[in-house]
């Protein structure tokens, strides 16, 4: 399998060989309620690997991975996968999977494991396609690869937290997406959830992946991630953990306000 | 088994079952996506919202079903989109909103029902009357039913996406407004298949009670809709039995059926029942610990 599937099976002879298997932001600004919630912001994150997202409370994580998954209108700038935009009229549609945060879900809903993984396979299927022997094939892989073979039966509210976001992984596995966006994917979960979690996002690393996932534990970002970007409204530092993750760039996102803090400052008529 | 055949000798009871069976799987079909989407109370807003719709119809054309159902669906759009309308432009919310507006509508329709041309039976309206039903109206529940079960069967993928992460659908470029929007519509368009059977206020039932019994059965979305969709063949056809040999209106008799069916799930429904959920102490997240480690 090794790095079949992942972001190299584009190439565009018109761009750059390097820069189509990058993820490019470039001066990206994102309002709520027509207050910028990250301020033109340029970025550039390779393929295979995984992204730590860094800030304070309010510093615009969420904002900037709902905006790479094309949940947020943009105001200024763009974002392209593989030289196409991933917003507008380009949908990212199958290349970037979203998982949402635990709260967004309604667990509830009659449906199991598996058949939330299979959900993955709609987009390539479309309307009428029946579901084939190739595509419960790759649901299988991807109930493999997130360790949830024992569990592919269950509703999907019978899973610990860790293994939730797991189903959903898989279930982004299955649409063979090339971009991970995790919000937060370790709140919450216990000791063995998150080497779980640890392991599952390294083999998307190998495979080629790029996973970007929001994180407030300061202390797990050298063993989770090998690119970090540091936000507080803008860009405070971004690149490989070993030389963008210092104390130094922490300190000053999230001791100095380079742009505002929280939103609430916002709403209480504090912005002049 | 003379008490199922008996009833079946006359015309008018065969007319009846054939719109039963019809308007049950419909209804029972479409109900699981209702559910799924927490719109039954939409639908309830949408069912007294058909009345204004219904009389204004009488009055200028009559009793065709042609025109009760464009009566039927200018009222039901007129209270759903102004509903959105008053919920966006003032601090209203919108199932407030929704509520006030159908309510009016409902009001209004009761008064100018009476103004119809044609003499026309309130109750029929509100409860139905399926011994009455014609070959026309058999045509227009027919027409409806292949109409919904042929929507939702091409939408149903993105349909289910959009129900269970509209915005994760919204990122795969599904339409998910315009899927609601038409979901609506089916759901308007099955209650009008259903008037002459159950009437405007019960029609709520025969979309909402087989599906709700089926989410306390099943952990399937395909089993939640099949199966809703057989309960309301079963609880249609059973209710007419019942209206014919209690001798009570078929509306009402449909519905006790299958809120029965309902009751009897939310009891004793082997993994979702009270019963058995009080039986059992629940220990997954224990149970998936001792499973975890391994390496």
């Amino acid at each position: 399998m090794g790095k079949r599937i992942g972001c190299r099976r584009h190439h565009d002879p018109g761009k750059g060989a390097t820069l189509s298997h990058h993820l490019i932001v470039s001066d990206l600004t994102v309002s709520f309620n027509r207050i910028p919630a990250i301020h033109h912001l340029s970025l550039t994150l390779p393929c295979s690997s995984c992204v730590g997202l860094l800030g304070p409370n309010g510093a615009g994580k969420t904002t900037l991975l709902k905006a790479i998954a094309g949940l947020l209108p943009i105001e200024t700038g763009s974002i392209e996968f593989k030289g196409h935009s991933v917003i507008g009229a380009h949908r990212p549609g199958k290349s970037i999977a979203y998982v949402p945060q635990r709260e967004a879900v309604d667990w509830d809903f009659p449906i199991t494991v598996r058949g939330l993984v299979e959900m993955g396979r709609y987009p390539a299927l479309g309307m009428w396609r029946p579901f084939g022997s190739a595509d419960r094939e790759i649901v299988d892989q991807a109930l493999e690869i997130m360790d949830l073979k024992d569990f592919a039966l269950r509703q999907i509210s019978a899973l610990s937290g860790g293994q939730q976001q797991r189903a959903f992984l898989a279930r982004a596995w299955a649409q063979q997406s090339d971009i991970y966006l995790l919000d937060e994917p370790s709140t919450g979960l216990d000791q063995n959830a998150r080497a779980a979690l640890t392991r599952v996002l390294h083999h998307l690393r190998a495979e080629g992946k790029l996973v970007i996932a929001s994180h407030h534990e300061l202390k797990d970002v050298p063993e989770l991630f090998d690119q970090v970007v540091i936000l507080n409204g803008e860009l405070v530092a971004s690149g490989a953990t070993s030389t963008a993750f210092t104390p130094q760039t922490v300190d000053r996102a999230f001791q100095t306000r380079v742009f505002s803090g929280s939103h609430d400052h916002h709403a209480s008529g504090g912005h002049s | 088994m003379n008490w199922l055949f008996e009833p079946f000798q006359y015309e008018f009871m065969i007319r009846a079952l054939v719109v039963c069976v019809l308007i049950g799987f419909t209804n029972g079909f479409l109900g699981a996506f209702v559910v799924l989407r927490r719109l039954a109370l939409m639908a309830d807003a949408l069912s007294h919202s058909l009345l204004p719709g219904l009389a204004v119809a009488a009055i200028f054309v009559g009793l065709s079903p042609g025109g009760l159902m464009i009566g039927g669906l200018i009222a039901a759009a007129i209270v759903a989109v102004g509903g959105q309308m008053i919920a966006r432009s003032s601090r209203i919310k919108d199932e407030t909103a929704i509520a006030s507006l159908y309510i009016i509508a409902f009001a209004i329709g009761i008064v100018l029902i009476r103004y119809a041309r044609v003499r026309v039976d309130l109750d029929g309206f509100l409860f139905g009357n399926i011994l009455g039903v014609a070959d026309s109206d058999l045509i227009t529940s027919f027409a409806i039913s292949v109409v919904i079960l042929l929507g939702l069967m091409a939408l149903h993928r993105p349909l289910l996406v959009a129900l269970f992460e509209p915005s994760v659908a919204r990122t795969q470029g599904i339409p998910v407004t315009a899927l609601l929007a038409a979901l609506i519509l089916m759901i308007v368009l099955a209650m009008l298949s259903s008037l002459q059977a159950v009437g405007v206020l019960l029609s709520l039932g025969l979309l909402i009670l087989p599906a709700a019994t089926m989410y306390l059965l099943s952990d399937s979305y395909q089993l939640l809709s099949w199966g809703a969709a057989a309960l309301g063949v079963i609880g249609a056809v059973a209710g007419l039995i019942l209206s014919y040999w209690a001798n009570i209106p078929s509306g009402p008799a449909i519905v006790m059926v299958l809120g029965t069916g309902f009751i009897l799930a939310y009891l004793f429904s082997p993994k979702y029942g009270v019963i058995a959920k009080s039986l059992r102490p629940r220990h997954m997240h224990e149970e998936s610990l001792r499973r975890w480690p391994k390496k």
